[in-house]
């Protein structure tokens, strides 16, 4: 296995279940099954007892590989230096060893069935991926500046379309210039290759990529932090390279620009941090920016937040295979428990899955009442059409 | 009926009381909870259980006695010494859910915690709701219980100034072997956790006992001024025959809050220094100088004589010195590459510094280890907690092998020497026990056999052979 090198070097000190600032758990998977062999630490050293034949491939050392959420918490406030970069991609290893014998959880290999026959995780047709931009006037991309990537969630999900048109109509309220391609992508395959099947993302990937470079494509917005992240960080091995942006990055600069005719009723806005965004990419101030620029916002912070944020629970798969369930100890719960702590009427996000994950959450914890999930360019449409 | 019969049984009667998703009797979870991060071999628990309030410790307790099944708790699983290892099987009591910070009281200074509450989470939560207020953290990761850490008389950043954390106990609720719950302290007969005086004082009944007395389930510690400025001066001999007389002198001024040595081959600057940082604070600028003069002119004699001096330190190098707890203190466990150290810690007086620093060279230089030496003040010069701690690289047995016979070593030495190994491993205790007066021993087998008839509390721990 890729990194096993590494397994045995973790001293389980603990600091990697923790946020900076030691407030409470801070990884997903430990906080919601609370034993130890669902924190980094423990998957290390189960992984080498797994190598060393110690552990058989149970149900339940299945669930523990992929009850990793690849939120890289642990890979930042881990305090070994050495080998601190490596921890995501020796869970990735584990778990791509689980696909290639064949032994993942019925979830995660339903889940990596539709990626293979469909090109995304619902199952759904690959002609209804544009489906979100049928009542939209969305160019398919020829010579425009930038083509928008919105995604599986964005695609198929009918929150994430919500959120998709709501985006593409703050970008071309902004005069940006960009297309589409609906049918003719595939999945960026970020959670593939966060469940380990690497052969499977490297087909995705290609896909997309001679797509793109068949119609000369330079610059890329995506709609998800998760798709940010695949095209680019991972689809340069493969030849894909482009100067990729997700849209808060396009959009900050241009709305602090902004002024505004009138004012607007004030509003209490809290911000959680996309993992693919922050830890994974280091993009803190776009969202931020594009809050502190909106008329009448009053924003405060999470005590988790920036790169101590606590995950929402949905990535490296997770989001369509629900490995961590919908208890108390859920992190979207958790998140959601902590977002309405600041007394904020709004969670902001900047990611389709967040999104989609958190509102679940609110429900959940029956906070309906005091706090609402609203997506950036959502908040910045409804400021704006008040303000202008 | 069978052992089998009999654990499915009572994991069908866990879940009932904690819920499925917190009991676990699979293959993962008994190898996990098998051994800490330490030398000692590994022993598997039948059953993990993660209660969530002390009724279901009280209910577990009740079980488990009805039934003689043994049962271990467990904080973080920090200690290193194989203290929460299920050694004749049984639950181990995981106590991490438990972890609500109760109260605070401001003016009365002290903090009522459940057991699971970590060293972190104290702490962060006295930063944002009590700025004013510290507690004394332990040199452990912040995931490390504060119960767990007063249990086994830890010691911290405030030791100087407090005493071991065992000192700065107000008061207990513990769930006894039979299943009572009982408050010990001021708690007791006031809805206060001010003090354990005037009463009785039962807390040191579940102090030192490696959790073979009952499950500790809340907690109250005293807490004390944050101060706004803070900062840390490094003195430094050759001589480490000067090192109790320095530290005689320099907590006579009882103006700093931790006093700690640290002697270490590495980095190639350090070899043969023997470092006394100390650590103070204050409310304004000027007390910190005044403060600082203090403790100065308390060893010019030996700075005159230039055999000792103060290290130069510019404000940037002194910022990983006042961090609490220092992260960089886990890395040692990654000198062989190898992801494990452990460490014998010696309650000793100080008087016995130089025996006990040359006993610590001469078996890293004998085993070949990796080490790094050091201690802890304890009060104004009591006794100090002087620790022996050695690398080694789990994937070689060998060097595993290693380093468990230094500690060997190092545990029988102490001993001999006059010094007592700290949250001793089990084979230490035996060291101890050797040592101890037999009616002391005599005392606390009585005193069990009372708290615990059916001897399910953490069995294999305070037992002769």
């Amino acid at each position: 296995m890729q990194y096993e090198e590494i397994l045995h070097r973790c001293f389980r000190c603990g600091y990697c279940k923790l946020p900076g600032n030691y407030i409470d758990f801070n990884c997903p998977a430990y906080l919601a099954f609370c034993f130890e062999t669902y924190s980094p630490g423990g998957r290390m050293w189960l992984l080498r007892a797994w190598l060393d034949k110690k552990i058989e491939t149970t149900d339940r050392f299945q669930e523990i590989l992929f009850s990793c959420v690849n939120c890289g918490n642990c890979v930042e406030q881990c305090t070994f230096p050495k080998f601190k970069d490596q921890l995501l991609l020796a869970f990735m290893a584990g778990k791509e060893e689980l696909v290639n014998a064949g032994k993942v959880p019925p979830a995660v290999r339903d889940c990596l069935t539709n990626y293979q026959h469909h090109g995304n995780p619902y199952g759904f047709a690959r002609k209804k991926r544009h489906g979100w931009a049928e009542d939209l006037e969305v160019d398919r991309f020829s010579e425009h500046e930038y083509l928008f990537f919105p995604g599986d969630v964005g695609s198929y999900d009918s929150r994430g379309q919500e959120i998709c048109r709501s985006v593409a109509r703050l970008l071309k309220a902004n005069g940006i210039s960009f297309g589409i391609f609906g049918a003719d992508e595939v999945s960026d395959g970020n959670e593939v290759n966060a469940m380990g099947e690497t052969e499977l993302f490297r087909y995705l990937a290609e896909e997309n990529i001679k797509t793109f470079n068949a119609s000369q494509v330079k610059k890329i917005i995506t709609l998800s932090p998760h798709a940010y992240n695949a095209i680019k960080n991972d689809y340069l091995q493969f030849g894909g390279q482009y100067q990729v942006f997700h849209y808060a990055q396009i959009l900050a600069p241009i709305i602090k620009q902004q002024t505004y005719k009138s004012d607007v009723p004030p509003m209490r806005v809290t911000y959680h941090d996309s993992c693919y965004l922050g830890r994974h990419n280091g993009e803190y101030w776009s969202a931020r920016t594009i809050l502190s620029s909106l008329p009448g916002i009053q924003f405060v912070e999470m005590d988790r937040n920036m790169q101590n944020a606590l995950c929402c629970g949905g990535g490296g798969g997770n989001f369509f295979t629900d490995i961590l369930g919908r208890g108390a100890n859920n992190p979207a719960r958790a998140r959601i428990r902590e977002a309405a702590e600041t007394a904020a009427e709004v969670l902001a996000v900047a990611c389709p899955l967040c999104a989609v994950v958190l509102e679940d959450a609110v429900k959940a914890e029956r906070l309906d009442e005091r706090i609402e999930v609203k997506e950036i360019s959502e908040i910045a449409n409804e400021i704006l059409d008040k303000a202008n | 009926m069978s052992g089998v019969s009999l654990m499915k049984e009572i994991v069908e009667k866990l879940v009932k009381i904690v819920g499925a998703e917190f009991v676990s009797d699979q293959p993962e979870e008994r190898y996990i909870y098998s051994m800490d991060p330490g030398t000692m071999p590994p022993r598997e628990p039948d059953i993990v259980v993660i209660p969530g309030t002390s009724e279901e410790v009280r209910q577990i307790m009740i079980l488990a006695n009805r039934d003689e099944i043994p049962v271990v708790p467990l904080g973080a699983g920090l200690v290193l010494s194989g203290l929460s290892r299920a050694l004749k099987g049984g639950i181990i009591l995981d106590m991490k859910r438990m972890n609500r910070i109760l109260e605070v009281n401001e003016t009365s200074r002290y903090a009522v915690v459940e057991a699971g509450t970590s060293q972190g989470m104290l702490q962060a939560y006295l930063k944002k709701h009590h700025p004013n207020l510290k507690h004394s953290a332990p040199d452990a990761p912040p995931v490390a219980t504060i119960a767990g850490n007063v249990s086994i008389h830890g010691s911290g950043h405030l030791s100087h100034a407090a005493g071991f954390h065992s000192d700065m106990l107000n008061g207990l609720e513990v769930v006894l072997p039979t299943g009572e719950v009982a408050r010990i302290g001021s708690c007791a007969t006031s809805p206060y956790w001010f003090s354990r005086a005037p009463l009785p004082d039962l807390a040191g009944l579940f102090l030192g006992w490696a959790g073979t007395t009952g499950v500790i389930t809340k907690l109250a510690i005293k807490l004390y001024p944050n101060y706004k400025y803070n900062d840390v001066g490094i003195f430094v001999t050759e001589e480490a025959q000067l090192i109790p007389d320095i530290l005689h002198r320099m907590t006579g001024t009882q103006v700093a809050e931790d006093m700690t040595t640290w002697m270490t081959p590495k980095p190639d600057w350090a070899r043969g220094f023997l470092h006394c940082d100390i650590n103070f604070g204050a409310n304004t600028k000027d007390e910190l100088i005044w403060k600082r003069n203090l403790i100065r002119a308390s060893v010019q004699e030996y700075i005159d004589q230039k055999v000792a001096g103060f290290m130069p330190l510019p404000p940037a190098m002194k910022q990983p010195f006042l961090e609490v707890p220092a992260r960089t203190l886990s890395r040692f466990a990654d000198v062989r590459r190898g992801g494990g150290f452990e460490y014998v810690g010696a309650i000793m007086p100080v008087d016995l510094f130089p025996e006990a620093y040359k006993v610590g060279l001469e078996i890293a230089d004998s085993l070949n280890v990796n080490y790094s030496l050091g201690s802890r003040i304890i009060g104004v010069n009591h006794c100090m907690m002087f620790f022996y701690a050695y690398a080694f690289n789990r994937a070689d047995p060998a060097d595993v092998e290693r380093a468990q016979k230094a500690l060997e070593e190092t545990n029988r030495i102490v001993v001999d020497m006059g010094g007592i190994p700290w949250k001793a491993e089990a084979p230490a205790q035996k060291e101890i026990i050797r040592k101890m007066d037999p009616n002391m021993f005599d005392l606390m087998n009585r005193i069990r056999a009372v708290l615990d008839p059916k001897g399910i509390m953490n069995p294999g721990n305070w037992e002769e052979d």
